[in-house]
């Protein structure tokens, strides 16, 4: 790859001031390439939520220098970051974070809103489709169990065909059975040629990516090719 | 995000919660309909005025008699006898006041008329052959009081037709007034006023009869002149006050021993207090609409703060600040706007009830109905600015870790 997709150089996120401050993140240098599935481990209090927040655009760092696919978004502005967000991330959530009042499809359809897209059902069920749930297209989330309803959600991820999906303990909030569905279609994504970061705190799960970084105290402790 | 997702999205957020939404828009209802109807109710009084002042006529004056002092107390104008029947014949004369085309002194009674074995107390007015000009009246049936009839005191009487139904007298019949037998000679044209004073109402018999029966001798309580249109009224004013001032030999006008009103000025202090009152009901009115507006804004606030998460995760997807400042102002605009219209809705209801169930007249007009739901939908623009911009500047990290 002549350029990395993530390319983040001495990058710090500190909470306070003076006395109190705190580094969340502590002088990270870290570069991920297009079309990598790596994990970020570590238990909580270790900063890789941070450090997703920063990944996602949904956080600037404190200091330091961050490109995302060739362009220096650690000084853009909010609407600028909105749109990166958009385009180019696809995120899922421990707590699936779909609105209850919509069913699957306008859960689904939610980001190309923000892109004035077209065709915005037809890509909202091609996307369901791909996760398997091409018959719960109507259903509210409440009428969906806890792994259809992250599938929904991994489904809202892809359907702006993002260049990273980031995934932040996607399988946290699920039953054994219902965890290796999502881990079976992030993998499968990954083999589609996706560039996937996986953040959790259980090696097992983290055991599917084809990289592990493993987190402690705001730094990245070690970076083991599998 | 277009617009009309962004009302789509507002308006699922609004349904998501219809209780809450219904009761906020009760509030913007009640005030946009308490605002239209209570200027509709001072527009209905200020034309009931304004009809009054075009049938009383514009170009009559009313001379009144001036103050007396009785024990250092001033009274009212008329107290004291200063107007007399040669002021009648000097305001008369078209040498001395060419603009003033007839007068009339009028002497008020309240006395009771009895027809057989029906009676009536109504309002006796000795006057002259110049009351029906004067106070621009007509005949119904028969003649009206002659000079002939002034000078001879006759026993005639001309009745209002009001008077007329409530005695069941006609054109000929006999009628007693203070025990003496009069003739009914005439009935008035009725005016179809109605007020305090209703003008049909009323008997009129020649003014020496008056002065020999009810007021006494030489007594002129008032004159009425009308001037010939209400173009010269001005100058027929200035032309008896100085005949006036003149014969009753008063050299500073100030200590005038009479007063002159136009009729029309009674009615202009009538309607320069109803529309005080109208300003007044408004204004408590429009202070329930703004009480409404504080409505939206709280129930704003309350819906951006239970609505964190859902921000957070529209943020994280791609929304801009801008693209949520617009989804809770479309939000607080809808409810007032609908809250507005609904208003409207109940006011006109109210303009259609409240005449058939009370005597209050109401009268809508389209500027005060536009002005209210302007300023409702205004309101909810501006109180919904406020929890808007605070949905929008919410770091979408924060917004999601709420839940």
């Amino acid at each position: 790859m002549a350029q990395p997709l993530i390319d983040i150089s001495h990058v710090s996120k500190i909470y306070g001031r003076g006395d109190v401050a705190v580094s969340a993140v502590d002088d990270v240098s870290l570069s991920i390439d297009q079309g990598e599935f790596v994990a970020v481990m570590g238990a909580s209090g270790s900063g890789k939520s941070t450090l997703m927040n920063i990944l996602g655009c949904l956080d600037v760092p404190t200091t330091g220098r961050y490109r995302f696919a060739g362009d220096e978004v650690a000084t853009m502005s909010e609407a600028q970051l909105a749109q990166v967000r958009n385009r180019r991330i696809g995120f899922v959530f421990q707590q699936f974070q779909l609105l209850a009042s919509l069913p699957a499809w306008r859960n689904v359809e939610l980001p190309l809103l923000y892109r004035s897209a077209t065709h915005r059902k037809l890509r909202a069920a091609a996307a369901l489709q791909s996760v398997g749930l091409s018959d719960r297209i109507h259903h509210l989330p409440a009428e969906l169990s806890g792994g259809q309803q992250q599938r929904v959600a991994i489904a809202r991820a892809l359907v702006t065909d993002p260049d990273l999906v980031l995934a932040d303990e996607p399988t946290g909030n699920l039953d054994s059975a219902s965890s290796g569905e999502i881990l079976d279609i992030l993998v499968n994504l990954h083999a589609s040629g996706r560039t996937i970061v996986l953040i959790t705190h259980d090696a097992h799960v983290a055991s599917v990516a084809t990289r592990q970084l493993t987190m402690r105290d705001g730094r990245v402790l070690e970076a083991v090719a599998a | 995000m277009s617009l009309f997702r962004t009302f789509e999205t507002g308006f699922r957020g609004i349904a998501s919660h219809r209780l809450r939404s219904i009761l906020t828009t009760l509030g913007i209802l009640f005030g946009v309909a308490a605002v239209i109807s209570t200027v509709g109710i001072g527009q209905a009084s200020s034309d009931a005025v304004n009809s009054r002042i075009a049938q009383l006529g514009t170009n009559e004056l009313t001379i009144s008699g001036g103050s007396s002092v009785s024990s250092g107390v001033r009274g009212g104008a008329g107290s004291a006898q200063t107007l007399t029947m040669a002021d009648v014949t000097g305001l008369s004369d078209k040498g001395n006041a060419p603009d003033v085309v007839a007068v009339a002194p009028e002497n008020q009674t309240s006395s009771t008329i009895v027809n057989g074995a029906t009676n009536a107390t109504t309002t006796v007015e000795g006057s002259t052959q110049g009351w029906l000009t004067a106070n621009s009246r007509s005949l119904a049936d028969g003649t009206f009081l002659t000079s002939g009839n002034v000078a001879n005191h006759a026993l005639f009487v001309v009745l209002g037709s009001t008077t007329a139904s409530n005695l069941g007298a006609q054109v000929g019949a006999q009628v007693n007034i203070a025990s003496t037998p009069f003739t009914v000679v005439g009935i008035l044209q009725s005016t179809g006023g109605s007020g305090f004073t209703n003008a049909d109402d009323i008997a009129v018999i020649p003014l020496t009869t008056d002065q020999d029966l009810l007021t006494g001798q030489g007594k002129v309580q008032r004159i009425v002149i009308a001037s010939s249109s209400s173009a010269t009224v001005g100058s027929a004013y200035i032309e008896a006050d100085q005949l006036l001032l003149q014969t009753h030999h008063i050299t500073d006008a100030a200590a005038a021993d009479f007063s002159i009103v136009s009729q029309s000025s009674f009615l202009s202090t009538a309607q320069s207090v109803t529309t005080t009152l109208t300003l007044l009901l408004a204004s408590i009115a429009a202070i329930s609409l703004l009480v409404g507006g504080i409505g939206v804004m709280n129930i704003m606030l309350v819906t951006v703060t239970e609505r964190t998460g859902e921000i957070g995760l529209r943020k994280a997807v791609g929304a801009t600040p801008a693209d949520v400042l617009r989804q809770f102002l479309v939000e607080a605009a809808t409810l007032s706007v609908v809250g507005g219209i609904l208003g409207v809705a109940v006011a006109f209801a109210v303009g259609a009830v409240l005449p058939h169930v009370t005597s209050i007249a109401i009268h809508i007009t389209p500027l005060p109905v536009v002005v209210a739901v302007g300023v409702a939908a205004a309101v909810g623009l501006i109180f919904g600015v406020y929890p808007a911009a605070r949905a929008s500047r919410l770091a979408p990290i924060v917004a999601l870790r709420s839940q």
